[in-house]
């Protein structure tokens, strides 16, 4: 059976959903594929107050934000939505296949917009296996999605905003922290999140590696210690934590699997988190009618994303020809508040991967090459 | 130092402050967010015209230390919960310092807490005054700390003695 559609969503995290609602309110006909089985992605376990301007969400929960955007698109009639799904794969004739209910089913849409989100990346270190080192992502789903606390004595690594949230949300789970280690000189996340979390005692190691986890059959320990200015370990500086879980918060990369496979130009932009699709100032790919929006098109916080979403979206139907005008005028305006967003200091690093996105670069054009 | 521990210097929190006249006069709040950041909720919170346009989100807070009544609001509308109010002359002993509290167990009215400050450090001890429900506010509490005069630009965090 074939399923036609205006356009198809992949991902229904915060871009997804913005995409989904921005184009079905102006009446397109919407599909939108979840590999979960809620609405919501990252958003569901969000539990602080977001940053950014008021007229987006700022000061709300993120859980709140997933329950006012899941419940607009469970409203929406044109939305039809596929929960425990995944997209398996894009055609040459425009056609996606995904795995619903073991069953696979295809969807032919006018336009097309990737929302994949991203996925964690690892730190090796020696017995990094071990039971007890988690990912903050699972940590998060743990408490925050199951109410259950992943151990009693927590080190953070990595103090990048996820670093220092999931922090936050272990010590308000009762958690005892025992600090939090960031390689990098500075602290990478913002500071209002670190003040919050040091004037809870919380020591921040920053200038600070992880060298090892000990311990039988699950964490007992974690070593730490101090880095020179070229991230060398330096020797006599180890200290022993006593901990029975690591949790690790060292960056997102962006999934990006569909992009590729659909023969999309890729470009490497490490500031956006790795390889990311080339697209133009409207999020269109090097794909006509495929868009890219959220974390997979590069690693960003979940307002830009919802912003990203509902430009994907204008654009895709500024191109079916839907409320041009009207998508025209908007689209502008979310152009705008995308920009101020971005435009302070924490928005350097983005700019600067947007650069690359609009470009292209052959570090992530030829990459992928043997696949073709 | 903030980059690296998370702890603003002293002259960092100076530059933040109120006049020492505007302090010894009445509640006031004090925006502790120091770098740039995109985010604006303080701003539209206020109602005393007190906080300056934002005319760049990323701007930082800027309080009109003497159009601001202290009233509070901004403290919960704060994502980085890096609001406070202190009044210095609030009783004739005491000083008070409202603080944004989203931890349990929350402290009841009268309750003896131990104030710490922005490390964490124990400071003094200090009697809950308040508890501001946070059920309405988005669930952020502000809990009001009566603490002796001298600590009122020290103590920004509590915990509940055992």
């Amino acid at each position: 059976m074939m399923i036609y559609a205006d356009v198809l969503v992949i991902g229904g995290g915060p871009a997804g959903l913005s995409s989904a609602i921005t184009t079905a309110e102006k009446g397109a006909e919407v599909v939108l594929v979840e590999r979960d089985d809620t609405l919501g992605g990252q958003l569901v376990k969000q539990t602080h107050m977001f940053f950014g301007s008021k007229n987006e969400f700022a000061g709300s929960r993120g859980i709140n934000i997933a329950e006012d955007l899941r419940k607009k698109v469970n409203e929406n009639d044109n939305i039809k939505v596929f929960l425990n799904s995944t997209a398996q794969g894009y055609y040459d004739d425009g056609i996606v296949g995904i795995s619903h209910h073991e069953r696979f089913k295809k969807i032919k849409a006018k336009k097309i917009i990737v929302a994949t989100g991203a996925s964690e990346k690892m730190l090796p270190f020696p017995n990094n296996d071990l039971p007890g080192v988690y990912g903050a992502g699972a940590v998060q789903t743990l408490m925050n999605v199951y109410g259950i606390v992943p151990g009693e004595n927590v080190l953070m690594i990595g103090a990048g905003n996820i670093g220092l949230i999931v922090s936050y949300q272990l010590l308000q789970a009762g958690v005892n922290l025992v600090g939090i280690v960031e390689a990098d000189s500075e602290i990478g996340g913002y500071l209002v999140h670190a003040s919050k979390i040091r004037r809870a005692g919380v020591p921040i190691y920053t200038e600070h590696t992880i060298q090892e986890a000990k311990g039988k059959s699950n964490v007992e320990k974690a070593v730490i210690c101090e880095l020179n200015d070229n991230w060398e370990e330096i020797p006599g500086t180890e200290k022993e934590l006593e901990v029975d879980t690591i949790c690790l918060a060292v960056g997102l990369k962006p999934i990006s699997d569909i992009l590729i496979q659909a023969d999309c130009e890729m470009a490497y932009a490490p500031q956006l988190g790795g390889d990311v699709a080339v697209r133009d100032e409207n999020l269109q790919t090097t794909i006509e009618e495929i868009y890219v929006a959220g974390d997979s098109a590069g690693i960003e916080e979940a307002t830009a994303a919802m912003l990203e979403g509902e430009l994907a979206g204008l654009s895709a139907l500024m191109d079916l020809g839907i409320s041009k005008k009207i998508s025209k005028k908007q689209r502008r305006k979310t152009k705008e508040n995308l920009a101020s967003l971005r435009r302070g200091p924490v928005g350097r690093k983005i700019r600067e991967g947007l650069k690359i996105t609009k470009e292209g670069n052959d570090a992530g054009k030829n990459r992928y090459t043997h696949i073709r | 130092m903030l980059e690296k521990t998370g702890i603003p210097t002293s002259d960092e929190i100076e530059e933040v402050s109120p006049s020492k006249k505007r302090l010894k006069s009445g509640p006031v709040a004090i925006a502790e967010c120091f770098r740039q950041i995109p985010c604006d909720p303080c701003y539209h919170s206020c109602t005393a015209g007190a906080f300056a346009k934002f005319e760049d989100i990323n701007n930082k807070p800027n309080i009109d230390h003497d159009k601001c009544t202290g009233c509070g609001v901004c403290i919960s509308n704060c994502p980085g919960l890096a609001i406070f109010v202190v009044d210095y002359n609030y009783t004739e002993k005491k000083g008070l310092v409202k603080i944004p509290y989203e931890y349990l167990p929350l402290p009841k009215e009268g309750d003896e807490v131990v104030g710490l400050d922005r490390q964490g450090k124990e400071v003094c001890k200090a009697t809950v005054e308040k508890v501001e429900d946070g059920e309405n506010k988005d669930k952020t509490f502000v809990i009001w700390l009566l603490v002796p005069k001298d600590k009122v630009m020290d103590v920004r965090n509590m915990k509940v003695g055992e």
